[in-house]
């Protein structure tokens, strides 16, 4: 039985995440025989002596232009021992965007560092939105190690500089060091013959031994209400009654007869039936996308959340404390009201105020106005509606939230909940 | 003395944990779309992606109907059979199916055609906005997967389609967590696709598993073929064979069914689903490169058509 690791590639650009992942693909022989001739042949027509594994994955025409990654690129594969998802997603300051895209779903990240540059502003930024979003295995992969005749030295030196960085971001993610060739293979699925002295697993090796997600901890069952089934319009006279809450089980389990309270109003009765497909189960637990019954006909509608009523109810709140990645082109206006999305509810949000911005560079807190493009920092959040809060640390479904622009409907922002008045 | 017994087990055909794990995000998908559109309709061709989608529906929204009726745009080039699968498969699930085909919009003048024979399948982009426009879609579900194509890798789940349906690969929104947004501007449209995260294989085995009907061309038969360079092109009365070209009979199964102008069958003698499973996972030749004729000619075609509004 395998399970289902989903990752991604970060770092500054030209530090060789495309190359790795093509490293990975070719070596794991997840390539297939027309991709490789494809891509041989377009390493050809640019005058290149081998095959540049980064077209793999960068299939876009700007990307081919620019020799860059523009977005995140899914690829899948498979070793046997578990299925995987990689995310490859881009350096450049411009598309960060698209890497907070890539971090909000994965449950590792490769950081990828290139020996000779050490940590770069856009390195320490990409580590702390991986640990803004919250991504418990961080692989700091110093590449290139051919290009500095595989010394174990300018590795030792990488190594240390972002252990001291690491200690001042207060980053909590596990942290592995890697000394890799993605352009020759070294230490990513084999281990060639050119480190001795490195005594720990390839990157393979690791991405096959996390721990993932899936095997969490049991935690408190939380149903966000997705869409309500009211077949009043069939032909089936039983089903005129029918009233089914359809969503996905963000946390823990229930079973049928559970005694259970809908938020934020707090009413309480228990489950009569749980439905997939119209088939009855007995019980449905994280991940399942399912339909609850109720026993009482109450008013229940998308955006409500259920709750066992033996379990500590969550905090239902109008203001929060949040860590917000900044993702639109033009700035916060603390003026405007936004929208907000957590699990499947929308409320409207204004930002109260910024308690500061995180200076990358410095990793000093600073005194802003506003929050520009790529700015990750701290806000406090009045919204119109309560909503059912959870610590994104306690629970990455509750936690997490998106910003929209209601005259536009393009997100704006990314934000975790940190804690709520 | 014990005697242990010995008995050749077939390899397992699938893994249910990662299929119930496909499963569950694809229903949640779905669900999302229909809770966040007005009008959305989900595209129906019959092909084996399309038929997972409505196993799914099924999964996501009985006991009620689909808040959704199935769509098709027909290029007048389909193999019979998978029309005739389209269309019993709509009735038996008694969902409402709207078809609008190439025919009409090469009759309106919409759509031009170089010369008779050519391939209609980049048309369709002209017919479906044009379905879009008629009734008013606001979103379309599609069977699409990244695993399909590098274009297609780089798509989000909720894909943004402007006023013309460009899709704009530069400027895609950032799709957090699974908080699909479908606040769109007047005009524009999203395609969504519920099965971005499933291979090849993953379909072929959601197909075993839950026992899904398919057209029979998927399945090995014998057919008239030619081959060209390394594909089979099929004999049939609109892909006649070129001069000089020897007519073969060829044991051959679908991996993909579209235009029989730009579908290639590949060699096979698999006549269940677990013999193409076996298949599809010894293959080293992706599903693409076996099977189109059309986009061997750019290292980037699928990514041009999508810019003008194709699937």
């Amino acid at each position: 039985m395998s399970d289902v690791l989903r990752f991604m590639t970060c770092g500054s650009v030209d530090d060789g995440k495309s190359t790795l992942i093509g490293r990975l693909l070719y070596d794991t022989r997840a390539v297939l025989v027309d991709t490789l001739e494809g891509v041989s042949h377009a390493s050809e027509r640019r005058g290149l002596s081998r095959i540049d594994l980064s077209l793999l994955t960068d299939g876009l025409i700007a990307e081919r232009e620019q020799g860059i990654t523009i977005d995140v690129a899914y690829r899948y594969f498979s070793t046997g021992r578990r299925n995987f998802i990689i995310a490859d997603a881009p350096g450049h300051e411009q598309y960060t965007r698209n890497m907070v895209t890539a971090a909000s779903t994965a449950e590792l990240a490769v950081l990828m560092v290139d020996v000779r540059q050490g940590l770069t502003t856009q390195t320490r930024r990409h580590a702390l939105l991986c640990e803004l979003m919250g991504i418990p295995h961080l692989v700091i992969a110093v590449n290139k190690m051919d290009l500095v005749g595989y010394d174990p030295e300018p590795f030792a030196a990488v190594q240390a500089a972002f252990e001291t960085f690491a200690v001042q971001a207060q980053l909590r993610a596990d942290r592995r060091y890697l000394p890799i060739s993605a352009l020759e293979g070294d230490m990513v699925v084999e281990r060639g013959e050119r480190m001795p002295w490195y005594h720990g697993p390839t990157l393979l090796e690791v991405l096959e031994s996390v721990p993932s997600a899936h095997t969490g901890k049991a935690e408190s069952f939380r149903f966000p209400v997705q869409w309500v089934c009211r077949p009043q319009a069939a032909d089936d006279p039983t089903l005129h009654d029918y009233r089914g809450y359809a969503g996905m089980v963000a946390s823990g389990s229930v079973a049928v007869g559970d005694a259970v309270t809908v938020l934020p109003a707090g009413l309480a009765t228990t489950v009569l039936a749980i439905e997939l497909g119209g088939r009855s189960l007995t019980a449905a637990r994280a991940g399942q996308s399912v339909m609850l019954r109720l026993q009482d006909d109450l008013d229940v509608s998308r955006g409500d959340m259920i709750v066992r009523s033996d379990e500590p109810l969550p905090a239902v709140t109008r203001t929060l404390v949040a860590d917000l990645a900044w993702l639109a082109n033009g700035p916060l206006d603390p003026r405007r009201v936004y929208g907000l999305r957590q699990t499947t509810r929308e409320v409207k949000a204004k930002i109260d105020s910024i308690e500061y911005r995180w200076d990358v560079a410095s990793m000093r807190r600073e005194d802003v106005d506003t929050l520009t493009a790529n700015d990750i920092g701290r806000v406090r959040v009045k919204l119109s509606a309560p909503i059912v809060a959870e610590r994104y640390e306690q629970d990455r479904a509750l936690g997490a939230f998106i910003l929209f622009d209601p005259a536009t409907g393009d997100t704006v922002a990314g934000g975790v909940i940190r804690e709520w008045a | 003395m014990t005697r242990t017994h010995q008995t050749a087990t077939e390899p397992q055909l699938w893994d249910d944990e990662t299929l119930d794990w496909l499963e569950a995000e694809a229903i949640y998908i779905l669900r999302e779309v229909a809770a966040q559109f007005q009008r959305p309709a989900l595209l129906f061709s019959g092909g084996k992606d399309s038929v997972c989608l409505l196993r799914l529906a099924e999964k996501a929204f009985r006991p009620a109907r689909f808040p959704f009726p199935l769509l098709h745009i027909d290029t007048g080039h389909n193999y019979p059979e998978v029309i005739a699968f389209r269309d019993a498969r709509a009735k038996e699930l008694g969902e409402r199916l709207i078809v609008r085909s190439v025919e009409d919009s090469i009759r309106r003048g919409t759509v031009r055609l170089a010369h008779p024979l050519e391939s209609r399948n980049r048309h369709q982009s002209v017919t479906l906005l044009e379905a879009i426009e008629e009734f008013g879609f606001d979103c379309l579900i599609g069977g699409a997967r990244r695993d399909e194509e590098k274009a297609r890798a780089k798509e989000r789940v909720f894909s943004l389609r402007d006023e013309f349906g460009q899709w704009d690969p530069k400027a895609q929104r950032p799709e957090l967590w699974n908080l699909y947004n479908g606040h769109i501007p007047p005009g524009w449209h999203v395609r969504a696709f519920p099965i971005s995260n499933w291979t090849e294989l993953d379909v072929w085995r959601y197909i075993a598993r839950e026992r899904l009907a398919l057209p029979s061309i998927y399945f090995a038969h014998e057919r008239p073929c030619v081959r060209r360079g390394r594909l089979l092109a099929p004999v049939t009365p609109l892909t006649p064979p070129k001069e000089g070209e020897v007519v073969e009979p060829v044991w051959v199964r679908f991996r993909t069914v579209g235009d029989m102008t730009c579908t290639a069958p590949v060699e096979s003698r698999a006549t269940t689903v677990e013999a193409i499973i076996r298949e599809t996972a010894e293959t080293m030749i992706s599903e693409r490169g076996a099977t189109r004729l059309d986009d061997q000619t750019h290292e980037a075609s699928m990514e041009q058509r999508k810019r003008e509004g194709y699937f």
